[in-house]
Parts: structure tokens; C-alpha cells; sequence
């Protein structure tokens, strides 16, 4: 069996609830809507399976993991079958007991977001009192000497303070820090006039990141992403359509990324009618993007196209229209036009108030006003 | 300590096991992992806190009598910087 179809990492999106109402949120636009949650005997059914397929990693998230109470249950059973377990969470609600209790289940490493290194900012953007209770987590989870990972979803309003945040997981002693550009998809795109950043802030931020990605260099594993709507070219989407990656969404959709479903026209199946194998390689929703065979201009004679594989398809439907086109990320991309207005009208929205749409059962804008 | 008595170790978000489908050795970490060729997986298996580094190359001399030790020494010190830029291993004088 060949190995270029195998996945490595499993992402296992235990719910769609979640106490944060971020703006930027990567879950469905309609996730309120779904049906019910696939139980625990599933997800095992489901460990099983990805592993037996050579997952070797199993990412716990959401929504906001921590609202399963079967959670040191799903954890230790991940454990039972050899996978390294991560659990990426908000951090509310969280007491340091049940902190204790899921390493004691056999958590392997916690990753925990914060939306600011401002108290003030961080709570406004995530939309609930949050900060200092995350901050406290983070000190739990390096108090347990478990690897602590600090994720901030960077964008306009937040992009400004990269040197704070490095302050911040410096003295929280994080063993990964990932400033991550919001990838305008699912809400993000919705809010997409609001948190775009300009040039110039990313370049600042870059700057700052790279310097001290050096500083701290293996003390502190530091990424930086940019948003591709700033590179030339686009990232190849979770390392190629149904290649290293299979996503399970709360429902049980097994998908090769986590908004796949919401792309018009394409069939995915369900873990409780389909053994995850099958799903795996032979499902119409998991080929239709595979390889390079499905190619147009002009990806299909691109040397880049065995990296980037064309890019992000919700991407590519969101800005175009046409879910199988190039990445409008890409400046080879005849659509590229859209990308760079989208970049003009972030830089010229400066100092105008702007409808932020808040992830949340029920839409609810809030005002605010965008800066610098 | 003296940075050259040191023992070497992996890191604690590091967890080394074989690979079911290949039988290779993956050194898994958040959100990613490593693929070990044999002459890796050797090395790192005595990355377990009880070697120094100077023992470690001693090690390795002993087993690979047919490489030269100045050579091994050169490779081995390469191999744990760029594990240890990557925050896998610690304790690299």
C-alpha cells in the first residue's frame, strides 16, 4: 500500500459548543445548528481506526474539548493505543484538579489560546471574562510539567502587541508559541473588513518574530504564520487534500479538513455508517482534491504544484466562487485581483468603525472601532 | 555541573516510539513528529539521561569501529544541535 496517502494526525473535534464567542472562530458559520454529538464509544471505535490507518497523533479539540466530561475517559484510551495525545483548549472551564486528572489519563501536551496579552483586549475579543483564568491555566499545566503550547490567533487589532505576547510566553515558560495569522475562512471571512491586518503591521510583526525566534532558539519552539492573503503563494492546505490529516467533526463527518463540508457539491461520510479505512480511500468527498490530476491552469504546469497542491479549496470557493480553482492567494492566480483589494480595503479602512460579528448561537454584532 | 558532564535527555514534550506500518522510530512532539533513519534512532535511544555527551560519542565509536571517531564526534554534536534547535533534546555542552 503506498504511503503517500497516510495520516499521521487525527483531529478529533470532540463538540461545536464553546464558552469563547471569538470573532475569527474556525468552527462552521452555522455550527448551532448541528446535530448531535457522536459518543464516546464511537470516538473509541474511531482511535482505533485512524490508528490502525498509521495515525500516530490525535489532536482533542473543538469548540471547547473541555465541556466533555468524557474527556479523561477518550484520553486514556488514545493513550492505550500509543497515540500522543494534545489537547487544544480555551481553558475555560478548567479546574487544576481535572488538569491533574487528564495527565494522570496520560495527556501528552495542552495547547491553550489566549486572544491578547492584554487582559482588557483578550476578554473583549474572545467576548467572555477569560484572560487572567487562562493565564492561571498555563501556569497549572507548566506546574505539571506538561508541555504547554500558547496559540494567538493574530489579527489588526492584536498584531500590534507580538513583542508582549513573546514577553508573555517567556515568563509562562510555553515550549511552543504559535502566532498565527487568522486564516480568512468560516468567520473569519465574514469578519474578514474587520481583522485583516496591513502590510506594514505584518511586516513589523514578522520582524519582531523572527528576531526572537532566534533569541530563543530551543528554549521556546516559535512559529509565526502569515496570513496567505500576504504571501505570494498559497500553503499547501493540511499538507494536501486527504494526505496526512483526517478531521472528525463533532457530528462524526470525517473530512480532510475542518470546514470541507461546507464546500458545495462534494459528498462526506459519517464514522457511524463507515468504517474510517474505507472513508479514508475510497470516498468521492476524500479523492476529489487528492494529488495533482485535478488541476487547471495554472497549478497543472506549476513546479509548486507537488507542494502547495493548489492551495485551500475554501479558500479557493470563498474569494471565487469555484471550488476548484487556484488559490486566489496565489499571484499566478487569475483571481488574484480579489486578494489584493481585499488587502487595499485594509489598508484604507483605518480609523472607521466596523461590525464585528460574533461567533454565537445567536448573531449578535457588537461595535467597535478599528485602529492604528 | 560542568556543561561537559552533563547527561543528555530528551525533552519532556518528546515521546520516542516505533512506527507500527514501518517499524522506524518516531520521536513525536506537539502538533508534529520526526522520522528517525537507523543511525538517528541509535543516537537518540541513548538520549535517556545517562549519557554524557563525550560518552555517548564513545559509545557510538565502539559500535561503528570502522568510522573514525573525529568523524562521529563531528556528526553526532550536529545531529543533537539541530534536535536541540528544535527543543527535542537537552543538555548538549
Amino acid at each position: 500500500m503506498t504511503e503517500e496517502y497516510r495520516p499521521y494526525t487525527l483531529i478529533a473535534e470532540l463538540t461545536y459548543r464553546c464558552p469563547l464567542r471569538c470573532p475569527y472562530c474556525s468552527n462552521p458559520l452555522d455550527h448551532a445548528r448541528h446535530g448531535e454529538e457522536i459518543d464516546c464509544a464511537t470516538w473509541l471505535r474511531v482511535f482505533q481506526e485512524a490508528e490502525a490507518l498509521g495515525v500516530v497523533q490525535v489532536n482533542l479539540t473543538g469548540g471547547e474539548p473541555l465541556l466533555r466530561d468524557d474527556l479523561e475517559w477518550l484520553i486514556q484510551k488514545a493513550g492505550k493505543l500509543d497515540l500522543y495525545t494534545n489537547l487544544i483548549t480555551s481553558g475555560i472551564p478548567l479546574t487544576f484538579e481535572r488538569l491533574a486528572r487528564l495527565q494522570a489519563a496520560g495527556l501528552n501536551s495542552v495547547q491553550v489560546s489566549i486572544q491578547s496579552s492584554r487582559q482588557n483586549e483578550s476578554d473583549r475579543i474572545a467576548g467572555t471574562v477569560s484572560f487572567h483564568r487562562k493565564v492561571e491555566v498555563m501556569r497549572w499545566v507548566t506546574s505539571l510539567d506538561l508541555p504547554l503550547t500558547m496559540n494567538v490567533v493574530l489579527h489588526r487589532d492584536n498584531i500590534g502587541s507580538v513583542a508582549e505576547l513573546i514577553d508573555l510566553a517567556e515568563t509562562l515558560s510555553v515550549a511552543r508559541l504559535e502566532l498565527a495569522n487568522a486564516q480568512y475562512l468560516g468567520w473569519a471571512f465574514k469578519n474578514r473588513a474587520a481583522l485583516l491586518p496591513t502590510r506594514e503591521q505584518i511586516e513589523r510583526a514578522r520582524t519582531i518574530a523572527a528576531e526572537a525566534k532566534v533569541r530563543l532558539m530551543g528554549k521556546m519552539d516559535l512559529l509565526f504564520i502569515t496570513p496567505d492573503y500576504y504571501s505570494s503563494y498559497p500553503k499547501s492546505c493540511m499538507d494536501g487534500w486527504g494526505r496526512r490529516f483526517i478531521v472528525v467533526n463533532p457530528e462524526g463527518l470525517a473530512l480532510p479538513c475542518h470546514l470541507a463540508h461546507t464546500l458545495p457539491g462534494l459528498h462526506f461520510d459519517n464514522v457511524r455508517q463507515r468504517h474510517l479505512r474505507d472513508i479514508w480511500h475510497h470516498s468521492s468527498g476524500f479523492n476529489q482534491f487528492r494529488g495533482v490530476e485535478w488541476l487547471s491552469d495554472p497549478c497543472r504546469t506549476c513546479d509548486r504544484r507537488t507542494r502547495d497542491f493548489g492551495g485551500c479549496r475554501c479558500q479557493a470557493f470563498h474569494v471565487t466562487g469555484n471550488i476548484g480553482a487556484t488559490d486566489p492567494a496565489c499571484a499566478l492566480s487569475v483571481d488574484h485581483g480579489l486578494i489584493e483589494s481585499a488587502r487595499d480595503q485594509a489598508s484604507q479602512s483605518v480609523g472607521i468603525p466596523i461590525l464585528l460579528e460574533y461567533r454565537s448561537g445567536r448573531e449578535r454584532p457588537v461595535e467597535r472601532r478599528s485602529h492604528e | 555541573m560542568p556543561p561537559d558532564r552533563a547527561k543528555i535527555r530528551l525533552s519532556p514534550k518528546v515521546r520516542l516510539r516505533a512506527d507500527r506500518r514501518t517499524g522506524r522510530c518516531l520521536l513525536l512532539y506537539p502538533e508534529t513528529g520526526l522520522e528517525l533513519n537507523e543511525t538517528g534512532a541509535e543516537i537518540v535511544r541513548l538520549c535517556d539521561g545517562t549519557w554524557t555527551f563525550g560518552e555517548m560519542a564513545q559509545c557510538l565509536a565502539q559500535a561503528h569501529a570502522d568510522v573514525s571517531p573525529i568523524v562521529i564526534e563531528r556528526d553526532l554534536r550536529a545531529f543533537l544541535k539541530a534536535l536541540t534547535d528544535r527543543g527535542l533534546v537537552q543538555g548538549l555542552p
